[in-house]
């Protein structure tokens, strides 16, 4: 009997101890955030999305290379001589087209390695992260800034200046060539005339040196 | 001629006064069950329905008694089909036909009958029925399961609130609530007090605990919501039901709740009166009074539904059996040798 009082009197009270815990909850203050309306202000440095400053971008491909998932597609095309494409706000200067610059955003795994190794500090994280997608392919951000015409103009100058490059420099290799058979020829011609008295001077000797 | 108008007229005032305890139901259901959520939102700390309606979502319920209208009246194959479409109404009929004796304020009573709490208890065993009705006619092991729980939880549980209740007919003599009530007016008791039951004996308030156990396990609560525990039974009776039948289920669920919660105002909380004597007191004053009574009691049961777990099956029996009932039946002669004594 008094034990069952005993009992009894436990239970009451843990229950009231129960219901005193909810009852203060329920004056107290609300943790929810309704988020559509508010938001958490994420910190500076979270990762959240990948940004690329395309103006600061002088196309040395070095955060492709440091992309341990290759997300980052880049292609350049060489500026003509023509045209200036100006200076980065860093002060370098720029010397490519940037036809191409995607980052598929499905693919990045948020590392930072791409960050770091940028000369000019433009590609960076940002803190946006609504940007859901229905289709994967959506998630493929182009950053470059040139228009379709423009890339195939860019590219077709590139081209052609390139070519006429290919020629001067082939050119330029006949010329020496020829030169260098003419120097051939002549030294021949000399080493004929000299041959009797020059035997042991052999021209070859640093050389085996430098190969060994 | 004027017969007939006459019966008209009569048939329309009787429809009008019938009607005003269902109209009562149908505004607290709504209220109640945004009221939960909301409840059950900040005792969680969080902030439950916000979107719909603007202030504090509080068009949720009405959002969501249309989306029950709109659905779609699912009948199992293999369940009884008029049993399995009759239950919920039959439910919500027998809820609702127990208001007729529930003293709103001193001037409206639906049905002033000198046996008053005898009907109440009587109308209200028949939610038993209409539960195994819809647990039997599902054709569902969960179904089934559930009634049964149900059918022994409310068979049980009804002993120790008749016990109870006949604790307070002891001392007020009289089974009409009408009568129950003016017999707790005034403010006697050491000089400002209300002249309440529960304040004219002190074991009428080891009455009331007793009786608030026992018709938080009547309307199936937490504690003791074993016919319809989620986590082990989906939904118990009401697993195989969706749409505006659910719906049925739910608002008879809650109307339970009222009147049973209006039923221990009127035994031990002074009815319709008001706390303060003849300080706001009259028909309407009433009215406020009664439906604060009765709704603080519906939050107190929600209150503990956020805070405590569920029994299990063995325990909710021997609560009931071993405790209740023996307590109960000697609280009744205590207090009826108070009433001898004093």
């Amino acid at each position: 009997m008094v034990n069952a009082m005993k009992e009894g009197w436990s239970t009451f009270k843990s229950i009231f101890i129960g219901m005193s815990v909810t009852i203060r909850h329920f004056f107290g203050p609300t943790v929810t955030l309704q988020y559509p309306d508010e938001r958490y202000e994420l910190p500076k440095n979270s990762r959240a999305k990948l940004y690329v400053n395309i103006d600061d971008c002088i196309g040395c491909n070095l955060c492709a290379r440091a992309c341990p998932v290759n997300c980052i597609d880049i292609e350049t095309v060489a500026a003509t001589a023509d045209v200036d494409l100006g200076k980065t706000s860093t002060g370098n200067p720029k010397r490519f087209w940037l036809t191409q610059f995607d980052i598929d955003m499905a693919k990045c795994m948020y590392c930072d390695l791409c960050v770091h190794p940028c000369p000019t500090n433009c590609i960076y994280m940002v803190s946006e992260y609504e940007y859901s997608e229905f289709d994967r392919t959506n998630l493929v951000f182009h950053f470059s800034n040139l228009k379709p015409e423009m890339v195939a103009e860019v590219k077709e100058k590139a081209e052609i200046e390139a070519e006429e490059k290919k020629k001067q420099r082939e050119e330029m290799a006949k010329k020496k060539a020829e030169e260098a058979k003419m120097k051939k020829e002549i030294e021949a011609k000399k080493k004929e005339h000299q041959k009797p008295g020059n035997d042991s001077n052999a021209p070859s000797k640093p050389d085996n040196n430098g190969g060994a | 001629m004027i017969n007939t108008i006459a019966t008209t007229a009569n048939a329309l005032t009787i429809l009008v006064y019938a009607a005003i305890p269902l109209t009562i139901i149908l505004v607290y259901a709504l209220v109640a069950i945004w009221a939960e959520r909301k409840i059950a939102g900040f005792i969680q700390d969080r902030l439950g329905p916000m979107r719909v309606g603007g202030w504090h979502g509080w068009a949720q319920s009405i959002a969501d008694l249309l989306k029950l209208i709109q659905k779609e009246d699912i009948i199992p194959t293999n369940a009884s089909r008029f049993l399995f479409k009759f239950a919920p109404f039959m439910m919500f009929a027998a809820s609702y036909a127990a208001f007729a004796v529930i003293p709103f304020s001193s001037g409206y009573i639906g049905s002033n009958i000198n046996i008053g709490v005898f009907y109440l208890l009587a109308v209200t065993s028949l939610l038993t029925l209409s539960i195994i009705m819809a647990a039997w006619a599902s054709n569902n092991k969960w179904s089934l399961l559930g009634g049964m729980r149900s059918a022994a939880q409310m068979v049980s549980y009804e002993v120790p609130t008749i016990a109870t209740v006949l604790t307070v007919i002891v001392v007020s003599g009289s089974l009409n609530l009408m009568t129950v009530t003016e017999m707790q007016s005034g403010n006697d008791i050491l000089g400002f007090l209300p002249n309440w039951f529960i304040f004219q004996n002190p074991f009428l308030l080891v009455a009331f605990v007793i009786f608030f156990i026992s018709i938080l396990a009547e309307s199936h609560r937490v504690p003791f919501d074993l016919p319809e525990s989620e986590s082990e039974l989906v939904a118990g009776y009401q697993t195989e039901y969706s749409g505006i039948r659910w719906a049925m289920f739910m608002l008879a669920e809650y109307a339970d709740m009222l009147l049973l919660s209006l039923l221990g105002a009127t035994l031990f909380f002074g009815g319709w009166n008001s706390p303060f004597g003849e300080f706001m007191s009259g028909p309407l004053w009433g009215f406020f009074w009664y439906m604060l009574k009765g709704l603080l009691l519906v939050f107190v049961m929600m209150w503990i539904r956020w805070t405590l777990p569920r029994y299990r099956v063995d325990q909710l029996m021997h609560i009931c059996w071993s405790i209740l009932i023996p307590l109960s039946f000697i609280n009744l002669v205590l207090v009826a040798l108070w009433e001898l004594i004093f």
